[in-house]
């Protein structure tokens, strides 16, 4: 059962790792403003989410649990209205351009 | 593995920190300067100091960050106000990059002699720290350091986040004082912003008391819950929720000076209840410390808002009335 748990934790944190990998990628290769953002919100999402469900099982407190989940709700609120806030004035930019 | 990601951590703040001395632009150097701030409070982390790690991401990275962002945006303001719609840097003399240069290579190179000359075992006042600390009645040998050891470092501390305060409204010019602070300017799109800033002070101010009651058993405190609550307010205000106060307003002077005032009357009650200057007595050593903290927080928040929104001046310039 440990086995298992620990196969699970390893297999979403390195999974999450590749999400932030490729999310950095994305944002130095992407070439404009629309496509580096979509880079960027992956790892924030998918990435961390991952990391998260990753260490989940092996919290012992639930309390402990729900602020991890709850970081994870927080930066998914931050970082989508950092996206929406940036690629409304780079659209903006572009068309005063 | 750990040492591995140690060097990586160090690298990757020396190259920042180089990239950040030569950012052409300012406000390349100051998102330089909050990343900075962050890889600084992973290093905290690593060397087992999450107290210090929390304030450096909250008041390093955040708070100082914003207030050159602020700084920037004003100083583009009031350039297109009298004209110059970018009163850029003015060519440094090479007299002075050098006179510079040579000023921080001087003060590291002292510091590096500093570090590599301390004797090893580093002297330490670590176990006095923890053997005195069941007589505050706190968890925490930081919160006992800040509060107790040496109370009178953070009493100084409040007083001078109040002057700098004063010397910022100081920078208003005469027809605007007492008024409101240059609101910020309205986001667009309005939409994502008042829903974000809506969301997120009920968490916040909650995890910002949090932190300054937890503060007292583990690392945490009111410098860092402080900073939480004034980001909250900030949030509201930046997304037109709320408007800046009149720095004139009687509450506002309030509670900005009530967290040093109380402190320093507690201070001065030492005298009178134990034997000098800010000694508590044991028995009433723990309540003392959370009244002070209490007190301390709200006016701490609203010194770092009020800091980071600055002096009321840029609406008077435009406009007699605004």
């Amino acid at each position: 059962m440990s086995l298992l748990l620990n196969g699970f934790t390893v297999l979403c944190v390195i999974l999450g790792g590749v999400f932030f990998l490729a999310g950095t990628v994305g944002l130095l290769r992407f070439p404009d403003a629309a496509s580096r953002l979509h880079a960027l919100t992956k790892p924030d999402n998918l990435g961390l989410g991952l990391i998260v469900l990753g260490i989940l099982p092996r919290v012992a407190d639930p309390v402990d649990a729900l602020k991890l989940v709850l970081i994870w709700v927080l930066v998914q609120f931050g970082a989508g209205t950092a996206a929406q806030l940036l690629g409304y004035h780079a659209r903006v930019d572009r068309r005063a351009r | 593995m750990s040492q591995l990601l140690d060097i990586v951590l160090v690298a990757m703040t020396l190259s920042l920190a180089v990239w950040t001395v030569m950012a052409r632009d300012v406000f390349s150097a100051t998102v330089g300067f909050m990343a900075f701030g962050l890889l600084l409070a992973i290093i905290w982390v690593q060397l087992a100091a999450p107290d210090v790690a929390m304030t450096e991401a909250a008041i390093g990275a955040g708070a100082s960050g914003v207030l050159f962002l602020r700084f920037i945006a004003r100083r583009d303001a009031l350039g297109a106000s009298i004209g110059k719609p970018r009163p850029d840097d003015a060519p440094v003399p090479t007299g002075l990059r050098i006179a510079c240069g040579a000023l921080c290579g001087i003060v590291a190179m002292a510091l590096g002699i500093a570090v590599l000359a301390l004797p090893s075992p580093a002297p330490s006042l670590a176990q006095a720290a923890a053997a005195s600390l069941p007589r505050t009645g706190l968890g925490n040998p930081i919160a006992a350091v800040l509060m107790a050891y040496r109370a009178l470092d953070t009493l100084l501390e409040s007083v001078v986040l109040v002057l700098a305060l004063i010397g910022i409204w100081s920078l208003s010019p005469d027809s605007a004082w007492g008024s409101s602070p240059d609101p910020f300017p309205s986001p667009a799109p309005a939409g994502p912003l008042t829903l974000f800033a809506r969301l997120l002070p009920p968490v916040g101010i909650i995890v910002g008391i949090h932190l300054t009651w937890i503060g007292a058993t583990a690392p945490g405190g009111k410098f860092q819950g402080a900073t939480v609550l004034a980001a909250m307010w900030l949030l509201a205000m930046m997304a037109g929720l709320a408007r800046p106060p009149a720095i004139g307003a009687t509450w506002l002077r309030v509670l900005l000076a009530a967290g040093p005032t109380i402190f320093l009357a507690i201070g001065f009650s030492g005298w009178l209840f134990a034997d000098a200057f800010l000694a508590y007595t044991d028995a009433a050593a723990k309540p003392i410390i959370v009244l002070i903290e209490a007190v301390l927080t709200p006016s701490i928040a609203a010194i770092l808002a009020m800091m980071l929104i600055g002096p009321p001046a840029l609406a008077h310039m435009r406009a007699p009335d605004t």
